[in-house]
């Protein structure tokens, strides 16, 4: 399975964020998007999900389900944190996980063991720090199996101990034959990430 | 529990938590009502004849009371790239969210219709027509509402102007649903046509509603 782009371009507001973009992301690979504030890195996460239309080329995924379009088959975590204060942590997993096709049997509750929000799972949301809230949308990823994350500064907000483990559970996703797109300005502790700089030359 | 199900229960679990607009909508609905006796006057002719078009406008207006944050409070935490990205067609998650709306906001108004029947002097029995009225009216109103929620997701105080695209396309369904409660409280007018005709209304709104705000929504995020 590969995530391939070509030639891709993106305009906002008429004026063109990038052009002539292309990557190519195996497998078990990761690739780190670089490059300085509004140099189109989460503009380039919103175009691969499917959010944003591309101004010209394409970006696909090849191998996988033919039925399934890309936007089914990855998870995307963007600067907001998709939760709603009025539901328990837990409610907001478990509404995630469902819409997002986990089946109804399978319980939540391991995935907010792993972002150490287990002893939280009945407190309502809006009580949760930015950091937390962070970690409930990190659960996502782990509450329901996609081939691809879209990561947009998924370190932000995070305490070192909570980076260390997002770490373990990209290495892990990476592992186990998934892919990782990351726009960050920092490390995000993975071994040697490809990496795509933008706003050089485009 | 599939996707249109699990979206369903969240949003409705949403409106009957703190700060949702679930109940809202209903107590509105029994202070506007309830408002015009006293600047009527107690001529209790007029309130009676007034009656079914006071309960209609009142209804109108608490429906589309909450109905502007429906996508806008999804659009505002991010919740709404989440739901387009779904295998779930986004006309499907927008009825869904609509259904919901219906169930928590217009049915509890539905329900203390009869009750409101004592403050406008009209029967018990011709109340419970009204409140058949206004069950088969409102989801015509939810669904032309949708759009315009729709519409104004990603503008701040988008509130008012949904109020003012809505409310010209709901005019056939205030017209007809007053018809229908005036011919079975005062007649001479069966009360068959016009209440068919608010039963087509809905029917084709609902059709026609989601499709029409899963384009406006994809428009939107451009």
């Amino acid at each position: 399975m590969q995530l391939v782009s070509e030639n891709l371009a993106c305009e906002r507001g008429g004026r063109r964020v990038f052009a002539d973009v292309n990557f190519a992301v195996s497998a078990g690979e990761a690739m780190i998007v670089t490059g300085r504030n509004g140099s189109g890195k989460s503009t380039l996460l919103r175009v691969i999900a499917g959010l944003l239309r591309a101004a010209a080329g394409r970006v696909g995924l090849s191998g996988g389900p033919d039925e399934a379009s890309l936007a089914e088959q990855a998870h995307y975590l963007g600067h907001l944190d998709a939760t709603k204060p009025s539901l328990t942590v837990a409610e907001n997993l478990q509404f995630w996980a469902r819409f997002l096709g986990a089946p109804a049997d399978v319980p939540v509750a391991p995935a907010l063991d792993a972002v150490e929000l287990g002893s939280l799972a009945d407190l309502p949301a809006a009580y949760l720090s930015a950091g937390q809230k962070r970690r409930l949308s990190i659960a996502r990823l782990l509450a329901v199996k996609r081939q691809l994350w879209l990561l947009d500064e998924p370190t932000s907000a995070l305490d070192t101990q909570s980076q260390g483990r997002l770490a373990a559970f990209m290495r892990e996703h990476l592992a186990g034959g998934g892919m990782i797109v990351a726009a960050t300005h920092g490390p995000i502790g993975l071994n040697a990430p490809r990496e795509l700089k933008m706003g050089l030359g485009g | 529990m599939t996707a249109f199900t699990a979206l369903l229960l969240r949003d409705m679990r949403l409106a009957t938590r703190v700060g949702g607009g679930a109940l809202m909508g209903a107590l509105f609905y029994f202070v506007v009502v309830s408002m015009i006796p006293f600047a009527i006057g107690p001529d209790l002719n007029l309130l009676s004849r007034i009656g079914p078009a006071v309960l209609w406008i009142g209804a109108l207006l608490a429906s589309l009371l909450a109905l502007d944050r429906l996508f806008a409070s999804d659009h505002d935490d991010g919740s709404l790239d989440l739901l387009t990205m779904s295998a779930l067609p986004l006309e499907m998650t927008v009825a869904a969210k609509a259904i919901a709306h219906w169930l928590t906001t217009a049915l509890p108004l539905i329900v203390i219709t009869p009750v409101l029947g004592l403050m406008l002097n009209v029967e018990m029995t011709a109340m419970g027509y009204v409140a058949l009225t206004l069950l088969a009216g409102t989801p015509a109103l939810t669904f032309i509402g949708l759009i315009g929620a729709a519409l104004s997701v990603t503008l701040r105080r988008g509130g008012l102007l949904m109020a003012i695209l809505v409310l010209p396309l709901t005019v056939p369904v205030l017209i007809f649903g007053v018809a229908a409660a005036n011919a079975a409280i005062v007649g001479p007018a069966p009360f068959g046509p016009p209440f068919t005709i608010l039963c087509a209304l809905s029917l084709a709104s609902f059709v026609l509603g989601p499709f029409a705000a899963a384009a406006a929504l994809r428009q939107g995020q451009e």
